[in-house]
């Protein structure tokens, strides 16, 4: 039942435990104790929203920052992500194989931010080899939802 | 001037279908419930698959049967799922989707006269593809109490010395009926018993909610040998735009198809075929989260019609549900307007199928939750609305 409820709110959070219930043929306590365990176990970590922010008036940046790192003896990449991640702008840290070590994806008010953000506490931080600052331009798709749907099907009637 | 026209053509009834569509289509703020036709894009692999086709210039025909390697796929697949053994070399015939598999197996089998059985409710063309072949349809009126599914009783009281062929269309469209292997099994001792043979429209296999899936009739002992399994792209894997299906049966009767189609089409779509070597490689966990899909809203529908207290069977396949509106004493076309008109709601009344879906609507789940939901909302004000009204 796991998979299948998780399959339902990956994609739709809101979606009502009654109403999972009548889709996966479950009762509907099963599916709530099911949800509940599994929040407490952390497999759900939480439930955010999705937002377009270019359909607002807010100003945003975002970025995807390549990290390059020396590892600590004993504590490998562990400790200098989590000096990164701490920061609140930071939206998501990966270790990453390849070319760079760490990928930090990085929300701010302004191109000032962020490079100021690089610049002053990322760049110093003592095992930051280097950096490179990536800004998106565009998001296509984001969590799996491609963001400007466009459809054009033809209305026939076969 | 002459009449051009041929009087056996123009005695053929329009489908019942496309006459509801026409007030539809007036109408820009109506939902419809009312296609019979997946809601899901073709999976991206298998499109890509398909423009990759094109840019290495596969452009020409195919053999008349379709691509060697496109059938030897659907006898590894019809064999994986179905336990049916064909040999791709002379029993598999490419068609330009389940509707041509139709009309020429019609056409292959049929002398003027002959007879064949068609259960009701039913896919529209069966019918008018038998007139055309010169056969006499006989119609069985399948009943709500049998879950429409096709009796042995039924079918023996439906034959004559003409009997010919009889078609099988389970999973029903339009009713979601399904035919299990016990239920099978007494219709193909009837069968063989008055040596008939079956054309058995499958197109709709892969829509199969029960815990043992779908049987086909083929696969029963004696009626390999006689029948011809129709089946296709377009519902399973929802590619109904590149029209692409299949017919496979005893070699005797595919080599006489094959000539029509070799005739009246030449090929089936040369990219499509590409597109679906890929989908029957490649394409199984799509269609495993299709059918979960369908079936949480077929799951979602029985429910809020339980709520409703609108009788409905539970259907397990395909992708339409059947309920039953007889309480309001009028007629699915009435019942069907007038929802249209008052709540903008498009459903197909049951008597585009034929007669005995008289009093039963046909309501397709190939919709999001979310238009389903907004759908079942307005359905529900309209019944409570004539429920009073009835008072």
């Amino acid at each position: 039942m796991r998979e299948r409820i998780l399959q339902i709110i990956e994609k739709n959070s809101k979606v009502g435990i009654d109403e999972i219930a009548i889709r996966l043929g479950e009762n509907e306590i099963d599916v709530a104790n099911e949800i509940k365990a599994m929040e407490e176990e952390g497999v759900i970590c939480g439930y955010h929203t999705l937002i377009d922010w270019e359909k607002t008036n807010i100003e945003k940046v975002s970025a995807l920052i390549e990290v390059t790192v020396t590892p600590q003896r004993g504590q490998g990449f562990d400790s200098i992500a989590e000096r990164i991640y701490n920061y609140p702008e930071v939206n998501a840290v990966y270790l990453i194989s390849g070319g760079y070590d760490l990928l930090v994806m990085l929300d701010g008010k302004s191109l000032k931010q962020v490079a100021s953000f690089v610049s002053d506490k990322l760049s110093t931080l003592d095992s930051v080899l280097s950096t490179a600052t990536h800004f998106v331009l565009k998001r296509y798709k984001d969590h799996g939802t491609i963001i400007e749907q466009n459809d054009d099907r033809e209305k026939i009637m076969p | 001037m002459r009449n051009p026209l041929s009087d056996r053509t123009v005695a053929l009834k329009p489908s019942g279908i496309r006459k509801f569509f026409d007030v539809v289509n007036e109408m820009p703020d109506a939902i419809s419930l009312g296609v019979g036709e997946p809601d899901f894009d073709t999976p991206w692999h298998i499109r890509d698959v398909g423009i990759y086709s094109l840019e290495k210039g596969r452009t020409f025909y195919t053999s008349n049967s379709g691509l060697m390697e496109l059938r030897s796929e659907i006898c590894r697949y019809l064999k994986r799922k179905y336990d049916l053994s064909y040999n791709p070399k002379d029993e598999v015939l490419i068609t330009v989707g389940g509707s041509e598999a139709i009309d020429i197996a019609l056409r292959a089998m049929i002398n003027p006269g002959e007879e064949v059985i068609i259960p009701q409710p039913s896919y529209v063309s069966y019918e008018p593809c038998a007139i055309l072949a010169n056969a006499n349809p006989v119609i069985i009126n399948l009943k709500n109490e049998n879950e429409f599914r096709l009796t042995a009783a039924e079918l023996e009281e439906a034959i004559t010395d003409k009997t010919k062929v009889v078609i099988m269309p389970f999973p029903n469209n339009p009713t979601g009926a399904i035919m299990e292997r016990k239920d099978l099994e007494a219709v193909a001792e009837v069968i063989i018993k008055h040596d008939l043979y079956v054309i058995s429209d499958e197109i709709y296999a892969e829509l199969t909610y029960s815990d043992s899936g779908h049987v086909s009739i083929a696969s029963i002992p004696g009626m390999l040998e006689r029948t011809i399994v129709i089946n296709g792209f377009s519902k399973s894997y929802a590619m109904t735009g590149w029209r692409l299906g299949f017919a496979c049966g005893p070699k005797k009767i595919i080599e006489q198809m094959t000539k029509i189609h070799q005739f009246a089409i030449m090929c089936a779509p040369t990219t499509s075929q590409y597109a679906a070597i890929e989908a029957l490689r490649h394409g199984d966990d799509d269609v495993k989260e299709m059918c979960e899909a369908y079936n949480q809203r077929r799951r979602y529908l029985l429910h809020t019609f339980k709520q409703m207290g609108l009788p409905c069977f539970e259907p397990f396949g395909a992708f339409y549900v059947f309920p039953c509106i007889k309480e309001f004493g009028m007629s699915s076309d009435e019942f069907a307007l007038r929802l249209l008109e008052e709540e903008k709601v498009a459903v197909v009344p049951g008597t585009a199928f034929g007669d005995s879906g008289e009093g039963f609507l046909r309501i397709s789940y190939a919709y999001s939750i979310e238009s389903l939901k907004e759908a079942i909302g307005r359905i529900e004000s309209f019944i409570g609305r004539l429920r009073e009204e009835m008072l």
